[in-house]
């Protein structure tokens, strides 16, 4: 993408960058752990973004990889006794080949099948992993409990704030593989797929390659997301994955801004955040109104769409593009003119 | 037998219910190419309407066409104010608006009503018909009040003008509005109409599963997995797939692999025929002009 | 109102009294000032729980009846009471954020099993105390390993097996099915029914359907289990689906000897919604009176709870199981901080949890007390059987315990 203003956005870059080194000195073990979840979610939309927003398909159903990496985890981790840095990996990979594997059906289904299909995944999740079957390895309907690691080589950092850095590490290491990914060829081909699959095809570009690997890569990052959750949470169980989970990875990258990585981070302390403000805001209606939060929350997402509709980064887009016109008057780029239309003419 | 039977009955009455879900569903698709995953909720609040009316004093089938003319309305006024505004808004924000609008529908049902579990007179009250107790008469209403919902919405799309506006609208809204057809109030009717299906199959649900502001999501998977697999765009398909989805979801669970995993066998047996035919069973074939 | 309001208040009265130096030991426990103990609590107030609701709702609005009348030992008690979804790690957000922002004394009768597990390990390396979990799951009553956790209803297991005993009693030859939910609560049931059958009898049960709560309904399992011959049928069913099973047995003539959990007693959200010919002979285990039993019309603890309803809460709550439910733990909950007396540390407060000896509670049933000790923490443990005759629940024979 374009960099509008170069400089205005390194500066944010580097700010938000020094923000986050600085943050775990003097926050509380509880702002430490909002803020992990806060990195792990940002996390699976980056994931979901790459398939959903970049390449066009859509998944209602990554909540589905995001269990299958809790799960793997803490099984290996409480089962097998195998450390986190290890056991997240392999987790993240055998996800990589549950999204791979899945990716192949979904390219026969149109884009609205495929959303129907991947929802029902979603429904099924917390059924299959409750599967008396599988008992003796999920801990059943207890679920797992995993014992939360600490900071090695006896660094002085508590669990929260050694938890906190890993999740950074992990976010950042893996936004910039997926920038890296989208800036180059694989990224355009994903793009020329997403738009026109048709003219893509016949440019030489391996539809059906690209399309499955996508899948994986984004079952890939949902799945790291999901065994950083077990550490952090320190339990899994199937109420952990239902569908809810897989509904708010949606409003995630919708409001943070399909086919924008940036917007991941925007996207993720919405759904992190925002339901809280609606609990609070239903305070004044008394005690009667504790159902109230999810209308309010209902009523925000209207009115954030309307506002934004192509997301956070749209809107961002949209100011610096304002922005620009008045400087330059220069070209648009028709990538940044992308909101994510999803069917081909 | 006996059992079998059993079975299958239930999964006609439900599948019933799913499938007047699914023309509602259907409708709406048909007509903006979107799915409205606030047709649930929206179903249940409607039915919830139709029992303040009952618990006023009213009697039932009064409630019930009050229920529905209301239904209607409502669904115009919220097409016409929270859907016209992104019409033209990418597909996803689209998708978002609904999920907000079923939110706010559980919510305000629970904040009104309460959450607790509520009784939902049934008009078809009585003995189990054909004697021997394999149907209730409730059932056997639900699939008859399927089927005429079904022969209706037909008959209105085939043989009325105002029908034939709709279809056109949906087909082709630039050669439409050439002709005079105001497409967007055809779209309006629309919304309206699907929810006066939805309020329709959430007062037939109710004596079923119950009333209470949950109640409709489990009918509304159901519905969408009927839907996909008897084709979206297809309203006899997308009815079928409903009577289907109900049937298959009492026989796989009874007789394949038992209750424990039903739902995951039903939901791989409709991706399977996705898989061998992607735009359901009865859908439309797109094909790609290059 | 009690949520920001009176947070802002006592972290007013938190910040006063960190500035003075502490006098009394009470005054140094978390949570606690001269004027007020903060308590906490989480539950599923949006989300497919979101029925229990009611009993959050319940107890914030029992305090504040408390606090009208003047507190206990002088202290209003201040419910901070979060929604989590009844989804696990939201559990544990909410959970840190009590302890560690609002600094409540301690944690109470939050709901749902996976929630309580979750957050169990980190109350309990706090010691933090976690009172009266709002769950029957047996694993909660486990002192030697995890002290400072403490349960309050019958355990799911433990009714289980009153029911097994009387099978085995009443029809030593009977064929049993169990419809559960797949969830803890449901497979407990199953564990437990099976545990108190005993490997000898282990044949008797002859077939097991589950359902998942996102499933309209359990109609097709109901049939599945007639299908198998069975006379006696388990019912390990929340209300909605405990009704459902409970219409389709008389619907399709079948007529086993039907038990179900006392979860789903209620008569309003049950039995009528269900038929109440339907019901008739259902047979449960209860330990709280149904507020729709014209039995109790005249009995001063009901009156009580009426009185409490009519004027805290909405009318068509005094019909709400879990609103008794809410009523009774409030009223254990009071009376734990008033043995506590001034000593109102996290320690002092688990200690008096452990030490309730026949206390009996407005809604309970006559003869069913509450009685802790240190290597007792199921602070219920009786129970009666009862069958509904149409009307309301008969109790039969004696209170029993497991």
């Amino acid at each position: 993408m374009v960099k509008r203003s170069g400089t205005s956005q390194t500066l944010v870059a580097l700010a938000v960058a020094i923000f986050a080194l600085v943050f775990p000195f003097f926050a509380s073990g509880y702002h430490l752990y909002q803020a992990a979840q806060v990195l792990i979610l940002a996390i699976a939309l980056l994931g979901l973004n790459l398939l959903t927003g970049f390449n066009g398909q859509i998944s209602l159903g990554h909540g589905a990889f995001f269990a299958v990496g809790g799960y793997g985890t803490a099984i290996l981790m409480a089962k097998l006794g195998v450390p986190y840095w290890v056991a997240i990996p392999i987790a993240g990979a055998v996800c990589f080949g549950a999204g791979f594997l899945f990716g192949f059906p979904a390219l026969r289904f149109g884009g609205l099948y495929l959303a129907l299909a991947t929802f029902a995944l979603a429904v099924a999740t917390p059924q299959m992993l409750s599967y008396t079957g599988f008992d003796p390895y999920t801990g059943g309907s207890m679920g797992l409990q995993v014992s939360k690691p600490h900071a090695p080589f006896g660094l002085p950092l508590s669990a929260d704030q050694w938890l906190y850095l890993a999740c950074l590490a992990c976010a950042a290491a893996l936004y910039w593989a997926a920038s890296n990914l989208v800036r180059g060829r694989v990224g355009r081909a994903l793009i020329a797929i997403r738009d026109q699959p048709i003219a893509a095809e016949t440019m030489g570009v391996n539809a059906a390659l690209y399309k499955t690997s996508c899948f994986g890569v984004s079952a890939l990052y949902a799945g790291v997301a999901g065994g950083l959750s077990a550490i952090v949470v320190g339990f899994v169980s199937p109420e952990s994955f239902g569908l809810p989970l897989s509904l708010a990875f949606l409003v995630g990258i919708v409001v943070g801004g399909l086919g924008s990585l940036g917007g991941a981070l925007f996207g993720a302390l919405f759904i992190e955040f925002v339901p809280n403000i609606a609990d609070q805001l239903t305070v004044s209606f008394g005690e009667s109104a504790k159902a109230l939060p999810g209308a309010i929350y209902g009523v925000l997402l209207i009115l954030i769409m309307a506002a934004m509709p192509m997301g956070a980064a749209g809107a961002a887009r949209a100011i610096a593009r304002l922005g620009a016109k008045v400087e330059e008057g220069g070209d648009a780029n028709v990538a940044a003119n992308y909101g994510g239309k999803g069917e081909a003419p | 037998m006996g059992e079998f039977l059993h079975q299958l009955a239930s999964g006609l009455a439900l599948g019933g219910v799913y499938a007047i879900m699914a023309l509602a569903l259907v409708m709406i698709y048909q007509a903006t190419h979107l799915i409205n995953f606030a047709q649930g909720e929206m179903a249940m609040f409607s039915t919830y309407f139709a029992w303040k009316l009952m618990d006023l004093g009213w009697p039932y089938w009064r409630a019930f066409f009050a229920a529905v003319v209301a239904s209607f309305i409502g669904g115009v006024v919220i097409e016409r104010l929270i859907v016209r505004p992104f019409a033209n808004a990418p597909v996803l924000t689209s998708v978002i608006v609904f999920l907000g609008l079923a939110f706010i529908f559980n919510a305000l049902a629970g904040w009104l009503y309460g959450y607790s579990v509520t009784s939902f007179d049934s008009p078809f009250s009585g003995r189990p018909w054909f004697g021997a107790g394999y149907m209730s008469a409730h059932e056997a209403g639900v699939i008859l009040v399927t089927l005429a919902v079904l022969l209706l919405v037909y008959a209105f799309f085939r043989f009325t003008p105002l029908g034939l506006a709709m279809r056109a609208a949906a087909q082709n809204p630039v050669s439409s509005r050439l002709v005079g057809i105001r497409v967007g109030w055809m779209l309006a009717i629309g919304w309206g109409l699907a929810a006066a299906i939805g309020a329709i199959a959430g007062m037939m649900a109710a004596p079923i599963v119950y009333l209470d502001p949950n109640m409709m999501f489990g009918v509304l998977l159901y519905a969408f997995a009927g839907a996909v697999l008897g084709g979206i765009d297809n309203p006899f398909g997308a009815a079928f797939g409903g009577f289907a989805v109900g049937v298959m979801e009492n026989l796989v669970g009874a007789y394949v692999v038992g209750p424990e995993v039903k739902l995951s066998v039903a939901l791989a047996i409709i991706i399977a025929v996705l898989v061998w035919r992607p735009s359901g069973l009865f859908g439309r074939r797109l094909v790609a002009r290059v | 109102m009690i949520n920001r309001r009176t947070f802002l208040q006592s972290s007013a009265a938190a910040a006063a009294f960190a500035a003075s130096a502490g006098s009394a030991r009470a005054d140094n426990a978390p949570g606690v000032t001269d004027t007020e103990i903060k308590i906490g609590q989480t539950m599923p107030y949006s989300g497919p729980a979101s029925a229990y609701g009611v009993i959050g709702r319940t107890e914030t609005a029992y305090f504040k009846m408390i606090n009208e009348q003047g507190g206990v030992n002088g202290r209003k008690i201040n419910l901070i009471s979060l929604d989590d979804g009844y989804s696990p790690p939201k559990t544990v957000e909410q959970t840190r954020r009590l302890v560690e922002e609002e600094k409540v004394a301690f944690i109470f009768n939050s709901l749902g099993t996976p929630p309580n597990v979750a957050i169990r390990q980190y109350l309990n390396d706090n010691k933090i105390p976690q009172l009266f979990v709002a769950t029957g799951a047996a694993i909660f009553a486990d002192p030697q390993h995890f002290p400072w956790t403490i349960g309050w209803q019958p355990s799911y297991v433990t009714e289980a097996k009153i029911f097994a005993k009387h099978i085995l009693k009443t029809k030593p030859d009977a064929k049993i099915a169990i419809l559960y939910a797949n969830d803890g609560f449901g497979k407990e049931y199953l564990a437990g029914l099976k545990e108190g059958l005993g490997a000898d009898h282990a044949g008797m049960l002859i077939k097991e359907a589950s359902y998942e709560n996102s499933e309209p309904t359990v109609d097709s399992q109901v049939v599945t289990l007639q299908g198998s011959g069975a006379d006696v049928l388990l019912i390990a069913a929340t209300p909605k689906f405990a009704a459902q099973a409970i219409r389709k047995t008389f619907d399709i003539g079948w007529t086993p000897v039907r038990y179900m959990t006392d979860v789903s007693q209620s008569i309003a959200s049950v039995m009528k919604p269900a038929g109440l010919d339907k019901s008739k002979g259902v047979i449960t285990a209860v330990y709280g009176k149904d507020p729709t039993d014209a039995r109790w019309k005249d009995d001063p603890g009901f009156k009580e709870y009426a009185a409490f309803i009519e004027k805290y809460m909405t009318p068509h709550e005094l019909i709400d199981a879990f609103a008794v439910y809410g009523f009774g733990l409030g009223a254990t909950m009071v009376q734990v901080l008033k043995q506590c007396g001034a000593d109102l540390s996290r320690a002092s407060v688990m200690k008096q949890a452990a030490n309730l000896k026949d206390l009996e509670l407005p809604m309970l049933l006559p003869g069913i007390k509450i009685n802790t000790s240190p290597d007792n923490f199921s602070p219920i443990r009786q129970e009666a059987l009862a069958s509904f005759n149409g009307a309301s629940w008969e109790q039969f024979g004696e209170v029993l315990t497991d």
